[in-house]
């Protein structure tokens, strides 16, 4: 399954997603050093994600891999297929950033409207995603008529129809209810294919229920864990033992990197 | 519903008048009652018909073209930075000077015609216009900005489908005040000087002592402000179409919450 990355024939797309190198970057902002000489590899194709307390610098990290950020950047950061980071990656925030005046096909196609590159192709193409998604018959409505797991089904289905390579996500599922999040991450790893993920989450069971490799980050200058490899693949189940138990440790950790 | 708050309104003005007159027994020709400006707007109508679809074409060349100037110089700020240090200082500038001052100047400038006072509310619209609309364009969701600069958007497509309409319901606000100060351009040009109008008009019979033929022509100038304003914030609230479907998500909400 993760293998089978769609390009839909996009010239210049990848048929396989790069990892993500950072070399000795250093990063800080006015009065706080958030990364020193940080070395870090996201795996290519795979799901990484960054579990950690709030403002050690998870979304100052996402940030930077996708370049809104470069102001005060020292240090490599490199997608391993040598080509530039411009173009490569997906957006998927906290927030859903529904447009509240597009209805949801035109959200869903943001960015090629953004890009002047739409066409009935793509429309078609986002009218079949939104049809899979469960939410065809919400096609035409405006955002406001949409429940919040809904909203955030439609920003999931924008970021994946960027069809981009690597795809960076900002606590996306934390502002939903627990039922609606689950299904949100089925739908999720389902459908994000063979991209490379790097999520940043507060939710450790999402984090072990998603990722093929966990890290705890902490402290100021940020430092990352060993990863945790749950066994098995993603979407694992919330009851797996392995899952249970991990997440015990995860917590463990999370609270033993605490800043007494 | 939505008809009879309005309506008891008025008529509660009207019978609040008619009792001032009656109680304090102040000649008609100081305040005449509702009654009788009735009957004079009844025997004055081709006048005041007359000189109200002038003032009407005023307000509305004033609105147009005040409304699209002041949309063109909010947009152009925003789209050139250093214009906007420029021109921001201007506006303010011209501000500052009450557009009363101005009116002699534009009498004497443009003629007694229309253009004088379509220019004086031309000069109370834009800015109202411009102010509301350039915060709006200023104050686009950070987050949406940086949504589409992770999307590789260009420039112009951002300011067109994000900017703008995220701005519209400043702009529509700053329409509605501008809508509610226009006539007041119009109507201190028509005082300065002309020869037509709601404004001259109520000179006119002023100076003949028609007291009555003044108020009526005051009655009018109001129906016209208030018929104008509704038209706009009927046409504000189709343009913002989508703040109509979350003001009743919210009620809804309210509503649950109770």
């Amino acid at each position: 399954m993760h293998n089978d990355f769609k390009t839909d024939d996009q010239p210049g797309s990848p048929s396989t997603a790069p990892s993500i190198t950072l070399e000795q970057v250093t990063f800080a902002y006015p009065g706080a050093l958030i990364f020193k000489s940080l070395n870090f590899t996201v795996t290519s194709g795979k799901w990484t994600c960054l579990i950690g307390p709030s403002g050690c610098g998870k979304s100052t990290l996402l940030r930077l891999i996708s370049g809104t950020l470069h102001d005060g950047l020292s240090g490599v950061i490199r997608f391993d297929d040598g080509y530039d980071r411009q173009e490569r990656t997906a957006w998927m925030a906290q927030k859903d950033l529904l447009l509240p005046w597009l209805n949801v096909v035109d959200n869903v196609c943001l960015g090629a409207r953004l890009r002047h590159e739409m066409s009935d192709q793509k429309k078609k193409r986002a009218i079949s995603l939104i049809e899979d998604a469960g939410l065809g018959d919400y096609a035409h409505a405006l955002p406001s008529a949409l429940s919040g797991g809904m909203r955030q089904r439609v920003a999931l289905l924008r970021t994946l129809m960027e069809e981009r390579s690597i795809i960076l996500m900002d606590e996306p599922f934390s502002a939903l209810d627990a039922l609606t999040r689950l299904k949100l991450q089925d739908l999720a790893a389902k459908l994000v294919g063979g991209a490379t993920v790097l999520m940043v989450t507060h939710d450790p069971l999402e984090a072990l229920r998603l990722g093929h490799s966990v890290y705890v980050m902490t402290g100021r200058p940020a430092r990352f864990s060993d990863p945790l490899i749950p066994p098995g693949t993603p979407p694992r189940k919330p009851g797996e033992p392995a899952v249970i138990s991990m997440q015990a440790e995860l917590i463990e950790r999370l609270e033993s990197r605490e800043v007494p | 519903m939505n008809f009879i708050r309005p309506m008891v309104i008025l008529f509660g003005l009207i019978a609040v008048w008619q009792t001032i007159v009656m109680v304090s027994g102040v000649p008609a020709y100081i305040l005449p009652g509702p009654v009788k400006v009735a009957e004079a707007a009844l025997s004055h109508a081709g006048p005041l018909l007359d000189n109200a679809e002038i003032t009407v074409l005023e307000i509305i060349a004033g609105l147009l073209i005040g409304t699209l100037w002041g949309a063109f110089n909010a947009l152009s700020m925003i789209a050139f930075r250093t214009l906007k240090r420029w021109l921001l200082p201007v506006l303010v500038i011209s501000q500052a000077i009450p557009v009363f001052a101005l009116a002699p100047l534009l009498v004497l400038w443009l003629g007694y015609g229309m253009s004088s006072k379509i220019a004086m509310a031309v000069l109370i619209i834009f800015f109202p216009v411009t102010a509301a609309f350039y915060d709006g364009l200023r104050s686009t969701e950070p987050e949406w900005l940086e949504l589409a600069q992770v999307m590789n958007a260009k420039p112009m497509a951002v300011i067109r489908q994000i900017r703008i309409p995220a701005a519209l319901p400043a702009f529509a606000s700053g329409l509605r005040v501008a809508t509610a100060v226009a006539p007041i351009g119009a109507v201190v040009g028509e005082w300065v000087g002309s020869s037509k109008g709601l404004g001259f008009y109520m000179l006119y019979t002023n100076a003949r002592m028609q007291i009555d033929v003044m108020f009526a022509a005051l009655a009018v100038l109001c129906i016209v402000a208030l018929t104008l304003y509704f038209i706009v914030d009927r046409m504000m609230t189709k343009l913002v179409f989508w703040q109509k479907e979350e003001n009743k998500e919210e009620n809804k909400k309210e509503k649950n919450n109770r």
